[in-house]
């Protein structure tokens, strides 16, 4: 697969690696978030965890993980810088199409952005259940065009 | 930036030709350019004498007799001319009589050049049966028995495979065939030029191999067709001019088969030194790469595997990732990704490989360019991109704090 330089460039040097914790520790966090989307025999997990400030509400920090090909490596590692300092609704705005343009994704790769898409979602979502806050958007359960 | 090219561990997919070849081949592209078939002048004869030299190489190569060589385009084309040709040759009833028109045994983990011409089999009315191999990737002779029916008119096994490189019982199954007057064939495109063969000792009817898998060109081959005991006759896929004795007409590749002779007689002096050198290169690789990575398994049996290939399995892992961080190596890969670009091995599935730990393989075959420092840059490179992968994997952090992640509720799509 012939790669465009911006997805070389976030796939040799990806953004925001890491995680807030354990899996348990994430569970017991109030002011973190966790996306988790994709299955291993599909060849693709994402995982993006969103630390939110309570008093702004607005997301200070973002990490991730991902076990994917080169795209959705790239898709989640912008998915993280673009997250850092934007409001969960402004969050929950940001379309896999964008991901798509950003990074000049060729057509097979587009799924690759849709899952980063739907981690953005899941791991929103998720923080808003854990501090009793509606999920106005559908849940990233569902896969739309996937 | 200086030529800064890969390392080429990829000698199962092709070779580079040996410039001995390549030397012997050239007078008969410009100086001896006549048609073997040409009776009745010196650019013909002179043709004819460089094929006749070149089928008995190939010949001596397999402890044959030279009128037993057909010369075909590459192993594509021996395997679809032995396969067909030997099934319709020998079919135990008409086409259209609503009967099955014969029974053929083969194996799910045979390269798609066995596999398609099978199916077209299928199609055409004969029935075949695809032995699964065991987790170790063999096929035995006691499988092949426990599959054999009255009707079964062919078996077809590969030698070794092209993937990860077990070898197969072909002696025994050999033996077992001719003890019920059962045509066998074998692919033997990994293995003929790099390990002996005997066709008498191991029981072959029909063999195939290829130039470019041993040193010689592209796009010549040979087919091994038994003359005595019994006599192998096959129905000719293409009609023509009556060359090879008409099972394979056309105007001979006269420069291919040439180099394919050089390649099978080079070959023969040299494998045996070659074999010995490869197997402590590859150990050296599979040794280099296992101490120092934790969830990553050579797959196919621990011993019975040529010595130039081998196949890793790498947990946690994705295939085409973790291809963008070996680019520094030319190999092939098997992947856990179905989502777009890459397939899953059927041959890893098949013995029994399974995606749960979601990995991807690597295929790393070495050839008598590779050297002990390639060996070692690349058990550095491999080791450091799974472990940069296994940074940036979910999976790995999970398997790391215990989590089956067989039980894991993944959201499917
Ligand atoms: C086991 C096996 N059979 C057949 C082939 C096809 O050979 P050729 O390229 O000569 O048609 C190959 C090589 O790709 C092979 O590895
Ligand atoms: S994750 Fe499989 S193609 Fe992108």
């Amino acid at each position: 697969m012939a790669y465009g330089p911006k997805i070389i460039e976030h796939y040799e040097h990806p953004r925001n690696v890491g995680t807030f914790g354990t899996q348990a520790e994430i569970k017991a966090r109030k002011d973190v978030g966790v996306g988790l989307v994709g299955a291993p025999e599909c060849g693709d997990v994402m995982q993006l965890q969103i630390k939110v400030d309570s008093k702004t509400g607005m997301i200070e920090d973002a990490k991730f993980k991902c076990f994917g090909c080169g795209s959705a490596i790239a898709s989640s590692s912008l998915a993280t810088e673009w997250l850092k300092g934007k409001s969960l609704d402004e969050g929950l705005a940001i379309r896999n199409t964008q991901i798509v343009e950003e990074l000049s994704l060729p057509p097979v790769k587009i799924h690759c952005s849709v899952l980063a898409e739907d981690a953005i979602r899941a791991a929103i979502n998720d923080y808003k259940e854990k501090n009793g806050l509606p999920t106005g958007e559908p849940s990233a359960a569902a896969h739309p065009g996937a | 930036m200086a030529d800064a090219r890969p390392i080429y561990l990829d000698h199962a997919a092709t070779t580079p030709c040996d410039p001995r070849v390549v030397e012997a081949m050239l007078p008969y592209f410009t100086t001896h350019f006549g048609n073997p078939g040409s009776r009745n002048h010196q650019f013909g004869w002179d043709a004819e004498a460089a094929v006749d030299a070149a089928r008995e190489q190939v010949a001596r190569l397999l402890g044959a007799d030279e009128k037993e060589i057909i010369f075909t385009s590459g192993s594509t084309e021996s395997n679809n001319l032995a396969i067909k040709g030997g099934a319709y040759m020998y079919e135990k009833n008409p086409a259209g009589s609503g009967k099955p028109r014969g029974h053929i045994i083969s194996c799910v983990i045979e390269h798609k050049a066995v596999l398609d011409p099978c199916k077209r089999l299928e199609k055409e009315g004969f029935e075949v049966t695809f032995l699964g191999p065991g987790n170790d990737g063999l096929v035995t002779a006691e499988m092949v028995k426990a599959a054999m029916r009255d009707d079964t008119i062919l078996v077809t096994i590969m030698w070794a495979n092209n993937e990860i490189g077990t070898i197969n019982e072909i002696p025994a199954i050999g033996a077992l065939c001719h003890e019920r007057g059962v045509l066998f064939h074998t692919d033997a495109t990994q293995w003929a030029g790099k390990m002996p063969v005997n066709v008498e000792r191991d029981n072959v009817d029909l063999l195939s191999l290829s130039g470019h898998k041993i040193y010689g060109p592209k796009g010549v081959g040979a087919l091994y067709v038994r003359r005595r005991k019994p006599r192998v006759r096959l129905q000719a896929l293409a009609d023509g001019g009556g060359q090879e004795r008409g099972f394979r007409p056309g105007t001979l590749n006269v420069t291919g088969i040439v180099g394919l002779g050089k390649a099978c007689e080079i070959a023969l002096t040299q494998m045996d030194r070659d074999a010995e050198r490869l197997l402590a290169l590859r150990r050296r690789l599979e040794r280099g790469v296992t101490s120092q990575l934790d969830s990553c398994v050579v797959n196919g049996h621990a011993e019975k595997r040529l010595p130039h290939i081998t196949n890793i399995s790498f947990g946690f892992v994705e295939g085409e990732s973790l291809m963008m961080a070996v680019k520094e190596i030319a190999c092939s890969s098997g992947s856990a990704c179905t989502s777009a670009s890459l397939e899953p091995s059927y041959v890893l599935k098949s013995i029994g490989v399974g995606d749960e730990l979601a990995h991807s393989s690597l295929r790393l075959s070495l050839g008598r360019g590779t050297t002990e420092g390639e060996i070692d840059h690349t058990v550095d490179s491999v080791v450091r991109a799974v472990r940069k992968l296994r940074e940036l994997s979910p999976l790995y952090d999970m398997h790391k704090e215990g989590i089956d992640l067989s039980k894991v509720e993944w959201g499917h799509h």
